[in-house]
């Protein structure tokens, strides 16, 4: 379909460490449509920055591999291009904001310095004309005075600037595709205000596609369109955003909302998950997450779930099975029968 | 609970000095600029405000872990800003800090053996055999067990490592415990666990929480009392339930507005504040907040608000609420 600008096909990729390897993703399936902004939700670990990183073709290239899978840009399979053609995408077409202000900025680069390469690199311009081409992002994206803030320091800026400066960096070449991973995160909560209600101004007035990843589920409450859960390398459920706060299919979706503490009572024991998230070389047969879930019975440790649609909401949980559903609403039956 | 108090802090300061040249004027840094609030026994008082508001260095002023410049820490009756540092060591068992960082705060060369022992040892509290029994007590209770006690910190998750911080501070069985943001560095999950395990320690142990966190949906659901900070300063004080139902300074207005919703489908009415925090080495004259107050006056720019008081102990450092009754309306209406 022509309206994905992105869209990633059972993606597995695996690292290796001397002798050892690991999959810390392991077939991840997602789509991003044009002028639509996806969630990608998860905890630290469960590989939403690695995804991220791959469509981005940022990977460590000797220790890392793409072992199967497709990532369609466009229509077309980046997974496996050059260094060289990468190039060409990177920062023109698809670009990216990091998680610390603080340290993706060069400091020994003026703000002028640094932005100016995308355009040197991509675009044919005059050094005058990039200038200018700066300041006006520098404008956009809501920073006072762009004239003279294009000849500072980035240690001269505050990070709810500096994060503006990686937001103007990022829009540079008007890309397509604009990943943010965690933008907000290192950020107080009134700066994060202001930079989400930036992050919604200019995805709409450039027409772009925006890629949100971040563990904060009140972020994604106000940012997405649809969301993606991820837990241990896998995509455990996707929704539209209304879908997935309304009715969260898969029991750990559900136990992150009930975790959080705006919806507890107060001062009374929070709802908490059990146990831990499994480390990449712990996982093997089954659910990845049977082994917290409340709801696991035998099916779960021994077989993974496929994904099962219901509607636009898929989520990879053997409870939504038709199947087991039968066999379960038997089960009560019985129960109540005797 | 009692109405006993436990701890006051009386007009605390702590400036740094950040050194110019040899001839040049020094800067005066007022990280913590009189600071006034009181702790009741058996309750959580929170420490809200952003980053570099002065939250964590009260905090450690409190402690002696940094020296105050100015004023009292009064706990159970004795003035701890003036005692010597061998009193004040021994003081330390009754008040203990949680930290922020789980990753930093363990010592990754010792066991956890060692990091529990380390407290029992320096104030020679129990016999040589009893401490071990309370160690292994203290690690069940933080939900860790025996054969924990040989690993090193590095083996364990961010969240274990927080129990283990934790259990550091309450095997002393300390009155008094300053938890430094002990869930930000946190996923949701395991600190929804973590909050439990301090809510459960509370009830068991009878502690008194300093709970300083940016995090306004913690803070609402875990305790008793809040203190909002700008810039050093302390601009309004109030119970948990009653500030975040009535916010009386812009400011604390602004920093709720600004919390994320919790479901798509809400609305919320957005104060979104222009500009960032200033530096506090050069704090804007009169109310530090009027750059980027939308409802400041004149009087702002220059003079410095006293605390007006409203009913139930909730005071806010604010010149709206000091004029009379109309003009309020007016610029509350009109600007």
């Amino acid at each position: 379909m022509s309206d994905k600008v992105l869209q990633v096909n059972d993606l597995r990729i695996r690292f290796r460490n001397g002798k050892e390897t690991s999959q810390p993703i392991r077939g991840v399936n997602f789509h991003v449509k044009k002028g639509e902004t996806l969630g990608i939700v998860g905890e630290s670990g469960c590989g939403k920055s690695v995804t991220s990183l791959s469509v981005m073709g940022l990977l460590p290239i000797k220790t890392s591999e793409i072992v199967s899978g497709e990532i369609l840009f466009n229509n077309r399979d980046i997974s496996r291009l050059k260094e060289k053609e990468y190039r060409k995408l990177r920062g023109n077409e698809i670009s990216m904001i990091f998680q610390e202000p603080m340290t993706s900025l060069n400091p020994v680069f003026t703000i002028g310095e640094q932005l100016s390469e995308p355009l040197r690199q991509h675009k044919k311009m005059s050094k005058s004309e990039i200038r200018n081409n700066i300041i006006a992002v520098l404008k956009q994206v809501g920073l006072p005075r762009a004239e003279q803030i294009i000849d500072e320091y980035p240690h001269q800026l505050s990070g709810g600037m500096r994060q503006r400066v990686m937001i103007s960096l990022a829009l540079l070449c008007h890309p397509k595709l604009m990943i943010a991973d965690e933008p907000t995160t290192a950020l107080d909560v009134t700066i994060q205000a202001q930079i989400l209600e930036l992050l919604k101004e200019i995805k709409v007035k450039n027409e772009m596609s925006l890629m949100l990843i971040t563990h904060d589920l009140s972020v994604v409450a106000e940012m997405c369109d649809r969301v993606v859960v991820m837990y241990a390398g896998e995509v455990v459920e996707e929704a539209e955003v209304n879908e997935l706060f309304d009715r969260p299919l898969h029991p750990y979706t559900q136990g992150l909302m009930k975790s959080l503490p705006s919806n507890n009572e107060r001062k009374s024991k929070l709802f908490s998950i059990d146990g831990q998230v499994p480390k990449p070389s712990e996982i093997g047969e089954g659910c990845v997450f049977a082994n917290r879930c409340p709801f696991a019975f035998e099916k779960c440790f021994a077989e993974t779930p496929p994904a099962f649609n219901r509607g636009k909401h898929i989520s990879k949980c053997w409870l939504q099975d038709p199947a087991v559903k039968e066999v379960m609403q038997n089960e009560e039956r019985s129960i109540v029968n005797s | 609970m009692k109405n006993e108090v436990l701890l006051t802090v009386k007009n605390l300061k702590k400036y740094y000095e950040i050194s110019q040249g040899m001839f040049k004027e020094k800067i005066v840094v007022r990280a913590v600029d009189d600071v006034n609030f009181t702790v009741m026994r058996g309750e959580t008082f929170a420490l809200v405000g952003e980053s570099g508001c002065g939250k964590s260095t009260t905090g450690r002023t409190i402690l002696r872990l940094v020296e105050p410049t100015a004023g009292e820490v009064v706990f159970k009756g004795t003035n701890l800003a003036s005692l010597p540092y061998e009193q004040m060591r021994s003081l330390r068992k009754q008040m203990q800090m949680v930290f922020q960082d789980p990753y930093a705060s363990l010592n990754p060369k010792k066991t956890i053996l060692q990091i529990l022992m380390e407290p029992l040892k320096v104030h020679n509290k129990f016999d040589k055999k009893e401490r071990l029994r309370k160690i292994i007590a203290m690690l069940k209770i933080v939900g860790l067990s025996e054969y924990h006690l040989d690993r090193y910190p590095h083996e364990f998750s961010g969240g274990q490592r927080q129990r283990i911080g934790i259990a550091r501070a309450v095997i002393l069985q300390p009155d008094f415990i300053i938890a430094d943001e002990p869930v930000s560095a946190l996923d949701v999950s395991v600190q929804s666990q973590v909050i439990n395990l301090m809510l459960e320690l509370q009830k068991e142990f009878g502690l008194t929480y300093l709970f300083i966190s940016h995090d306004l949906s913690v803070i609402q659901h875990m305790t008793d009392r809040v203190a909002v900070m700008y810039l050093g300063k302390i601009v309004e004080v109030a119970d948990t339930e009653d500030l975040f139902r009535n916010p009386k300074h812009p400011y604390t207005q602004a920093l709720l507005s600004a919390v994320p919703v919790a479901h798509p489908k809400e609305e919320k009415k957005r104060i979104i504040l222009k500009g960032d925090v200033p530096s506090p080495a050069n704090p804007p004259s009169g109310c530090a907040f009027h750059p980027r107050c939308p409802f400041a006056l004149e009087i702002c720019k220059t003079k410095m608000p006293e605390p007006t008081t409203f009913e139930k102990g909730h005071t806010a450092n604010c010149h709206l609420y000091i004029k009379n009754e109309e003009e309020i309306e007016y610029v509350t209406s009109y600007s």
